[in-house]
């Protein structure tokens, strides 16, 4: 067999350790019906046997924009920016459930699918791809939610915003997707042998919610002392100008998400070196 | 023609044993620690081999070392051992689950493994919608799935349930449609794990001609795990023996299954120790394993505080089943006494000159009493493995559903005299 030497004549070959960062775009691609299909899995599994079935998606950022109108807005005093209240938290929490949606999703991808993972070979990357993608569809919902809103109170005012500025809404929920993705490919290629983040990321998200501008405007806490951490934090200027872009009120911060931009490209690259290597055998600590 | 397909180079495995916690951590630290010096991996060198029944002394182990072997296109591997001999990990590695400790694979074409029927399969999705993601999962495209949909219903047998939910169906249609997309998947190299352990005998008969099929007809290649060793019999032209991580023989199936048969025999020994008056018992074969026709002897050691008079030693030989399947003492035998005076110690031999079970396993149960009651039970004492053998006393092996005992010697005699007169 003296073709059998040579190298070109094998498709694949399976050995200890990999290329550094080795992500099998090409193999990612062929799978693209699988992460179709898990995309929809995620949509029509999860609200099988309900009877609300999708109007569930509605029913979380009502309730929570109720309760920021009561805590922070009626008790706290916390100013809005001049945007009508439930308009500014909601907005607010559309594009944060997007986020946190995204990380606790995509740190649990090993972890919760170690069952597939062991059995068959697939790229693994398609999953924390599909849950991205899965949660876009969610977000886009919640969207449109926003956009009913805020055409109910745009009839009753009388005045309603559209802007040039409508075309960065794109964007920022890409850069969304990025950092969820990222953090949450970290996170999930460090759970699989230690599981301590996995407690951690838990009530993380949550905290981080309160060093980000969801519930108060940026403005209200420049003065402050802590201003800096919270300007620091990547996720701030995103909320801060997708709220700009929505409403046309306030001043875009291009250094800040040129900041954010710059930070999510690195922890993405962080994420994949990360995830390409622990993807090959995370079967044998899970 | 034949181009080799599969070549494995040296592939080994490590394990660690025991849980994860911080005392792996030190490990891992020290590793790094080792690496930045640019010394070898500490724990590789210490790696016992893997003997799942004894106790070692290193919490590493070499689930595989240094295997070696190359399969040609078109041919059925069958690769057998015993629970824990490395099968089901050389098969991870083989579709990419997990990676080799060292060593590499190479591969032309496409593997699709089907080491579990229906991964991926969601409960609360239809039969129709599963078929889509278990196939998606298994590496074929949209496009692929519709052409091969009415096929893979058909052959699940499923058409009725198609759009209920999985978690409606009964364990063996969810088997059967499971089954049925993998085996549509026209990869280049099929890997197999044990998938025909389920469903009923007519699908299990199915599973089998597909699988046949796969190979003969288009040419693939076949990997194949099984305990089932008249099914890797019938489908494979070449075996791999592994035990202990370690390939004991490779190469035509029949010397392969062999060795097999030969490493049981060398590993039955089974004795009862027992408190009551039936201190201890053992099973004493001519060889270290038992044929079917073979002698059967069962050693029996008696201690007692009250003499015994008139001992009756009784036995039941249950099969796997638990069905009984002999039950006798000394007095069925001509009330054939085994002593006059009472004695309180001593040891008694059971010859079965001519064990006429078929093959499988089985369990004893012994019973030592006087000519009117049982003083001494002991359950489940012995077990004994009539092992299954190209050299049967038959020139081809019986079947097992019509065939429950072994006959020996029954003799067919034409006697043309007859038609003469």
């Amino acid at each position: 067999m003296n073709e059998a030497n040579n190298k070109d004549y094998w498709d694949q070959v399976i050995k200890p350790k990999g290329k550094l960062l080795d992500l099998h775009i090409k193999e990612v691609w062929r799978y693209r019906d699988l992460m179709w299909l898990f995309v929809k899995r995620d949509f029509s599994a999860q609200y099988k046997q309900t009877i609300l079935g999708p109007v569930w998606h509605f029913i979380q950022p009502i309730f929570t924009t109720i309760m920021f109108l009561f805590v922070f807005g009626k008790i706290a005093n916390i100013p809005t920016d001049g945007i009508q209240p439930v308009l500014f938290y909601m907005s607010g929490i559309t594009i944060w459930n997007y986020f946190s949606a995204c990380l606790n999703a995509t740190s649990n991808t090993f972890v919760a699918n170690a069952g597939i993972f062991g059995k068959v070979y697939f790229p693994r990357l398609v999953l924390p791809l599909s849950v991205v993608l899965s949660n876009i569809i969610r977000f886009g919902i919640q969207f449109l939610l926003l956009l009913s809103v805020m055409i109910f109170y745009g009839l009753k005012n009388g005045s309603f915003y559209i802007g040039i500025s409508w075309l960065l809404i794109p964007l920022l929920v890409l850069m969304m997707a990025g950092l969820g993705l990222g953090l949450g490919i970290i996170i999930s290629a460090l759970t699989t042998k230690y599981r301590d983040l996995t407690v951690l990321i838990g009530f993380a998200v949550q905290l981080l919610m309160y060093a980000t501008p969801v519930a108060y405007p940026l403005s209200f806490i420049q003065d402050k002392s802590f201003a800096a951490w919270i300007e620091w934090n990547p996720l701030s200027p995103i909320v801060e100008a997708f709220r700009y872009a929505l409403f046309g009120k306030g001043m875009l911060d291009y250094t800040g998400l040129l900041y954010s931009g710059g930070f999510i490209c690195i922890i993405l690259f962080i994420g994949m070196l990360i995830f390409s290597k622990v993807e090959r055998s995370f079967m044998d600590t899970v | 023609m034949s181009s080799i397909v599969i070549r494995t180079e040296n592939i080994s495995k490590q394990y660690r044993l025991g849980s994860v916690g911080t005392g792996s951590l030190i490990h891992d630290i020290n590793r790094v620690f080792y690496r930045f010096r640019g010394k070898e991996d500490p724990y590789l060198q210490i790696g016992e081999t893997n003997d799942r029944s004894k106790k070692g002394s290193s919490k590493y182990v070499w689930a595989l070392k240094d295997i070696n072997f190359e399969v040609n296109q078109g041919e059925v591997l069958g690769i057998i051992g015993r629970n824990g001999a490395g099968k089901s990990t050389l098969l991870k590695i083989l579709s990419r689950t997990t990676t080799p400790t060292t060593g590499s694979i190479k591969i032309k074409g496409r593997v699709a493994s089907l080491l579990e029927v229906g991964t991926g399969f969601h409960p609360e999705l239809s039969g129709r919608e599963n078929i889509f993601l278990n196939g998606a999962i298994l590496g074929m495209t949209k496009h692929e799935i519709i052409k091969k949909f009415d096929e893979i219903v058909d052959f699940a047998g499923v058409e009725r349930y198609i759009d209920t939910p999985v978690k409606r169906y009964s364990s063996g249609m969810y088997v059967r449609l499971a089954f049925g997309v993998a085996a549509h998947l026209e990869p280049e190299i099929l890997v197999v794990d044990e998938v025909l352990a389920v469903g009923d005998a007519e699908f299990q008969k199915k599973a089998l001609g597909k699988m046949k099929d796969v190979s003969s007809k288009d040419g693939r290649t076949v990997l194949f795990v099984s305990h089932n060793m008249t099914a890797i019999n019938s489908l494979c032209q070449k075996g791999l023996l592994l035990s202990n991580g370690l390939i004991l023989e490779s190469g035509p199936i029949n010397n392969v299954l062999d060795t097999y048969y030969n490493s049981f025999r060398a590993m039955r020994s089974v004795e009862y120790i027992g408190e009551g008056p039936i201190r201890k018992a053992y099973i004493k074969t001519s060889n270290s394993g038992v044929f079917s026709s073979d002698e059967l002897k069962i050693v029996l050691y008696f201690f007692t505080e009250i003499p015994i008079q008139n001992i009756v030693l009784g036995i039941v030989i249950r099969d796997h089943q638990d069905t009984a399947i002999v039950g006798v003492n000394n007095k069925h035998y001509y009330s054939e006494k085994l002593n006059n005076t009472p004695l309180s110690e001593g040891e008694i031999t059971i010859t079965i000159p001519s064990i006429s079970l078929m093959p499988g396993d089985y369990k004893i149960d012994l019973f030592l009493g006087d000519s009117t009651t049982d003083i001494d039970i002991a359950e489940n004492a012995l077990h004994f493995t009539i092992q299954e053998t190209n050299v049967n006393p038959t020139s081809i092996r019986l079947d097992y559903r019509l065939n429950k005992i072994f006959l020996n010697k029954i003799k067919w005699d034409l006697s043309t005299d007859l038609l003469e007169k």
